[in-house]
């Protein structure tokens, strides 16, 4: 397992893109939106948590197809499933490893690209929080999409399609976590719910995954 | 016997392809499979090495003391070669790759990236991985393929040095490897009568 | 089996020849009935009961408005079934089933959405709000658009079967979770339930009864189409099961 993750963070460091693309997708997007809206800083300052939040969320969307197409392509797939590990063990490394690659920059670049939205001085915390715990779900949930779709030559669109319905509710209680936080209010409850579908995740759709994967497989 | 097959039916794309096969593997002992394309060589493996599931029958043995090299050889083309082999000791719970390096006269290589070696010299990294998994049988898809004379000689010498320790492998091949123990299995014999297989069987 | 077994058990109809057969003898009769049903609940919806002293003529949407919306509801729960029992008893009826049953619930859905903002404009004076109800319906649509394209997108019969149904078991959690997860992000305009077994929040009685009718006509409409839409599947499947035979013999 250990062997796993060390393989794949060694290969997304080799391979650059890894970290860099999705970093580079979250910037342009945190950028094109004062375009979009106009550069008034009241209003960017009251829609910041969730610009930052969709931004973060379309960039981890963008490399979940790398999360299993890479080792399905060369056949690692199918020798890992005939190797000693549990398939849920192998999918729950692999979002893992798309966490670490992904969703950990993009919460620490939150809080820097929050200053181009004048996101308001309570928020900073918050949205780098809410990040934290809800990016989890994003790579899990991404993992079981990408599962899904691992067969299919034109998989990407239809992974889109089939993931951001599953990470409404992640999306919502973690830009409402950030979004309270800017403006001061409580936190505990939305904080609690993004929690809970965080660790749910984790702890069941692997299940899911490892299932989709080897009907995939076979 | 380290594994046993008996009365395996498997199916393709939603057809039968084969029925009724048996064998037997002792320690020690290889067995070829032969027959022409299509006929089922490669599912027959991917099933005895528990990648997809049989019609019916029953395989007997396998599963835990197998190592299986398909295809394709899962390398990464940006780790170095040694890389590529302890990743897969490590998967399989071991860190010797030393021996496998030498068997496969990958050596000099061992530095190199695995992105930058020849079709014939991933095939040997390929077939390196399956003495660093420690595991009693090899089951092989085409080993020899893109493998020019000298690394068939390699690769035989692997086999056979692999079954004097008490390993077994099963393997289809067309080449000549040379190997007068190993049995030979034509797969012709065992052609499904044609009918749909039995996911479809029920719409008929 | 003999002629002698009177009531054979549910699962022989998961036979699809069984399925075929019954469901022949079967359909004509849903068929009739949920036009019948359809026509008496919408005239005498449309045109024999009386306006709302508030809501005027527009509240007659609700004929065609909260049967749509619950066949939506109901039809995802019936492809969830549908699909458990793929996953547990391996009947290919009950996967087919549950593929004829998806457009089906994705149009009744486009339907409750589309008669909600003809309803809302004059009642809520904007097309489309963000209220709870609506935004999950739309979610509701989402994943029936997510669901048919899975389906389209593999080729093996079997393996679509068996993706679709943990899809849709994933699915259903999601769909739960958004549910509240929307009702927690906005309050909402919408009224309560227009159906509900508390009498104080219910529509009046010359309301309810032809919407009763109504919703008998969409939930038999609803059987019909997905009796002759996992028909033609089934004749589809065997089609090609026959010219694979063809071309193997």
């Amino acid at each position: 397992m250990m062997a796993l993750l060390a393989r794949d963070l060694k290969l997304a460091v080799r391979a650059g893109g890894g970290f860099g693309l999705g970093l580079a997708f979250f910037l342009i997007v945190t950028v094109l939106v004062p375009f979009g809206v106009g550069p008034e800083t009241a209003l960017l300052t009251r829609i910041a948590p969730g610009v930052l939040w969709i931004g973060a969320l379309l960039a981890c969307l963008l490399s979940l197809d790398r999360i299993l197409a890479l080792d399905w392509e060369d056949g690692t797939l199918d020798l890992l499933a005939t190797a000693p590990l549990p398939m849920e063990g192998i999918v729950s490394v692999k979002a893992l490893a798309h966490w670490i690659t992904t969703g950990l920059p993009l919460v620490l670049a939150a809080p820097v690209l929050g200053v181009l939205l004048n996101l308001a001085p309570g928020g900073y915390l918050w949205v780098l929080v809410s990040l934290a715990v809800g990016t989890p779900a994003l790579s899990v949930i991404g993992t079981f999409g990408a599962a899904l779709t691992i067969g299919l030559k034109r998989g990407g669109l239809l992974l889109s399609l089939l993931v951001l319905p599953l990470y409404v509710p992640t999306l919502i209680f973690g830009a409402e976590v950030a979004r309270r936080g800017a403006e001061g209010l409580e936190v505990a409850t939305p904080l609690l719910l993004l929690g809970g579908i965080s660790f749910g995740a984790m702890a069941l759709l692997p299940f899911a995954s490892a299932a989709v994967l080897r009907i995939n497989l076979r | 016997m380290v594994l046993r097959v008996s009365n395996l039916e498997i199916s393709r794309g939603g057809r039968a392809v084969l029925e009724g096969v048996s064998f037997a593997l002792a320690p020690g002992a290889a067995l070829i499979l032969r027959g022409p394309n299509g006929v089922g060589k490669t599912t027959l493996l991917r099933t005895v090495a528990g990648l997809q599931e049989a019609e019916a029958g029953e395989i007997t043995g396998a599963g835990e003391s197998m190592a299986y090299a398909g295809h394709s050889d899962g390398l990464k083309s940006m780790l170095t070669v040694a890389e590529n082999l302890q990743f897969w000791a490590a998967v399989f719970g071991r860190s010797e790759i030393e021996a496998a390096l030498a068997a496969f006269d990958l050596r000099e290589l061992a530095g190199r990236l695995a992105g930058s070696l020849s079709a014939g010299q991933k095939r040997r990294l390929g077939l390196a991985r399956l003495m660093v998994t420690g595991r009693a049988i090899w089951v092989l898809d085409e080993p020899t393929v893109s493998l020019d004379a000298a690394s068939v000689g390699l690769f035989a010498a692997a086999v056979r040095g692999h079954l004097a320790q008490g390993g077994s492998a099963l393997m289809a091949t067309h080449i000549d490897l040379g190997l007068e123990e190993a049995a030979v299995l034509d797969l012709s014999a065992f052609r499904a009568r044609p009918r749909a297989a039995q996911g479809d069987e029920a719409f008929l | 089996m003999g002629r002698y077994v009177r009531f054979m058990s549910l699962w022989e109809y998961a036979n699809p020849v069984k399925f075929i057969r019954t469901t022949d003898v079967v359909l004509p009769w849903v068929s009739v009935l949920a036009v019948l049903c359809l026509v008496v609940g919408l005239i005498w919806g449309f045109f024999f009961t009386p306006e709302d002293y508030r809501q005027g003529s527009t509240v007659k949407i609700i004929y065609l408005h909260v049967p749509a919306a619950l066949m939506a509801i109901n039809a995802w729960m019936m492809m969830l079934v549908a699909s458990l029992i793929w996953i547990i008893r391996r009947h290919h009826v009950s996967a087919l089933a549950a593929r004829a049953a998806a457009p089906v619930g994705a149009v009744m859905t486009l339907i409750a959405l589309a008669t909600g903002a003809l309803w809302g404009q004059p009642m809520w004076g904007t097309w489309w709000a963000w209220d709870p109800r609506l935004t999950s319906f739309l979610i509701l649509f989402l994943f029936y658009l997510g669901y048919m394209a899975l389906w389209s997108a593999i080729e093996d019969d079997d393996t679509a079967a068996d993706l679709t149904s943990i899809l849709c078991l994933v699915g259903s959690v999601f769909a739960v979770l958004s549910r509240y997860a929307v009702n927690f992000w906005n309050q909402g305009l919408h009224q309560g339930a227009s159906l509900s077994l508390d009498k104080e929040e219910n529509v009046a009685d010359v309301f309810y009864f032809p919407l009763l009718v109504c919703i008998a006509g969409f939930v038999l409409l609803f059987i019909a189409l997905v009796f002759l839409r996992t028909q033609t599947e089934i004749r589809a499947r065997r089609t090609r099961a026959l010219i694979a035979r063809e071309q193997q013999g």
